[in-house]
């Protein structure tokens, strides 16, 4: 099966700057991809070697089976790309960004209309079509946007963290898109911080950190491996407590103030013997997540 | 990485999308240069025309407004193409991020440029087009001579804007645009031959002005608006071509560093 994506050693640098080292990774047709990663992980960088913006500096880079440095003209008619900035021309109407949009794809008039038309009533912005852009919500503007990136009918829908500074109602909004999109065929490459996002969109994740992947798989099954089925937490806890768990040899995180048990399926019992040496504070057991898998392993360190 | 010189038909589009946004804001973007000739033939008409009546000019005598109108033209065909594409492209480029949105379609950079460049060039016909109507109402231009201004305006429309996409290519913020408006176009506006012959001013001053464009683009505006052209007027045209394929070239090569990273 031919490849959306196929990215192998791929680098970039810029200065000093290794900002994407040695990434390999497949993306196959109608499949989710998501790339996770703090701030200045090379999530962006991949998204923009990927539609022309930042030739890379080394490695093999084929989208739909093309080398991206013959065939970029070709390859960019067949994407969709939302950027993580807002770049919808704010002068224009909501309508009018779309087929002005669609002229750069040499897409008749004729069928740029109807497919905005389409495209707006699937957006839920076809009542604000004669609004102009510039008086649109944040939600508004991003479901313009991926409205935008759809124009062209794209094999391969790429975004940009798509629902960075949304509110709740927006969020859900786009995912719910976005899912409505994936079931029917289109590949998805999305980057995010969110791993709740990431846990709902995507078949398939990697988690970067300084420009290298750090792990890849399935989301389940990657925190499965990673932690486990369930986390205690347990707050403020006491040396007896940390001996406990040192003499049984659990897999846990010492935080300070805090620590972290990681608990494999049917092991409930640990919850119990834990519970007696846990103080005021209290502990509680929950289920391990995406965000578990992805502190762990980048750390907790701000990346500012 | 290989950098082959991609420019397909495409740049149309760029020019296309300038022009949707233009007529949205139409009945702003066409007042100044309608009102703009009026303001200069009514300040240095006769206001300054009472003091100064005839000018001598290339061994002839001529009114003062005869002097000055094409002067006005030519200096509005510079301002039109190098406010574009230096203020106008640089808000599209840094805050609207047009240009990187457009780089995410077939578009390639050279396109996106290329567009950008003629679109300047295209502000400066709209502008020359409309105050030759008003010029003309004065009767100071003379046809059809005076028609070819419009052929003109795109051609050292595309010098200046290129000049001007140079500079977007190199500020860093916008502000930085006051330097090449202060040191570059402010002194053109002043000593190439617009408001009075360049021969009152001093030898070195007068060498100096020749090597400017404006100098050229007004010559030639005041031959064709007088209808009085000769072979000399081939080689303003030359000097403009090379001026136009020199800062082309730079302003694609600053404009490429800049873009793609």
């Amino acid at each position: 099966m031919q490849t959306s994506i196929d990215a192998r050693q791929l680098r970039k640098i810029y200065g000093d700057l290794v900002a994407v080292d040695d990434v390999s990774f497949t993306v196959l047709p109608g499949e989710c991809f998501g790339i996770l990663g703090p701030n200045g992980a090379g999530k962006t960088s991949i998204i923009k070697m990927i539609y022309g913006l930042s030739p890379p500096t080394g490695g093999i880079l084929t989208v739909f089976g093309l080398d991206i440095r013959d065939n970029l003209r070709a390859i960019k008619a067949r994407l969709g790309v939302c950027q993580q900035e807002n770049s919808l021309d704010p002068d224009l109407t909501v309508r009018q960004n779309l087929e002005v949009f669609a002229r750069y794809f040499n897409i008749p008039r004729r069928v740029a209309r109807e497919r905005a038309q389409r495209l707006l009533r699937f957006m839920a912005l076809d009542y604000r079509q004669e609004a102009r852009a510039v008086d649109l919500s944040g939600g508004m503007m991003r479901r313009l946007i991926i409205a935008r990136a759809l124009i062209n009918e794209p094999d391969l829908l790429i975004l940009d963290e798509p629902t960075t500074g949304l509110d709740p109602q927006s969020r859900h909004q786009v995912w719910e898109r976005l899912e409505e999109l994936r079931a029917s065929g289109l590949a998805i490459l999305l980057t995010t911080h969110y791993m709740d996002e990431a846990a709902r969109l995507c078949d398939r994740v990697v988690i970067m950190d300084h420009g290298c992947i750090l792990v890849e798989g399935e989301p389940a099954e990657l925190i499965k491996r990673q932690i486990g089925h369930d986390i205690i937490e347990v707050a403020e806890p006491s040396g007896e407590l940390r001996d406990y768990i040192r003499a049984h040899n659990w897999r846990h995180e010492d935080l300070g103030h805090r620590v972290l048990v990681y608990v494999e399926e049917k092991a409930d019992h640990m919850f119990q013997e834990i519970t007696p040496f846990c103080g005021k504070a209290g502990c509680q057991m929950r289920m391990a997540t995406l965000e578990d898998v992805f502190l762990k392993l980048t750390g907790r360190d701000l990346r500012e | 990485m290989r950098t082959p010189f991609d420019l397909s038909w495409l740049f149309w589009r760029v020019w296309q999308r300038n022009l949707t946004v233009y007529r949205e804001n139409w009945h702003v973007s066409f007042v100044p240069p309608l009102l703009e000739p009026f303001f200069y033939l009514l300040a240095f008409g006769f206001g300054l025309s009472a003091l100064v009546g005839v000018i001598r000019y290339e061994g002839n005598a001529v009114p003062y407004l005869q002097f000055i109108a094409p002067a006005i033209i030519a200096i509005n065909i510079m301002n039109n193409a190098f406010f574009e594409n230096t203020y106008a492209s640089f808000v599209r480029m840094y805050y609207q991020k047009t240009f990187a949105a457009m780089m995410a379609t077939p578009l390639s950079m050279e396109e996106i440029i290329t567009g950008e460049i003629i679109w300047g060039a295209t502000k400066s016909v709209i502008a020359t087009t409309i105050m030759l109507t008003v010029i003309s109402l004065f009767g100071l231009i003379s046809y059809p001579s005076g028609l070819l201004l419009i052929p003109l305006a795109f051609f050292c429309g595309l010098a200046f804007g290129s000049i001007g996409m140079f500079f977007t290519g190199i500020v860093k913020n916008i502000e930085l645009f006051n330097l090449p408006v202060f040191l570059f176009i402010t002194p053109m506006f002043l000593f190439s031959g617009t408001f009075f012959p360049m021969d009152t001013l001093p030898r070195w001053a007068q060498l100096l002005a020749l090597a400017l464009p404006l100098t050229h683009l007004v010559r030639l505006c005041r031959s064709l608006a007088w209808g009085s052209y000769d072979l000399s007027l081939l080689g303003e045209c030359l000097y403009f071509l090379i001026l136009l394929m020199i800062f082309f070239s730079l302003a694609m090569a600053r404009m490429r560093r800049r873009l793609l990273k």
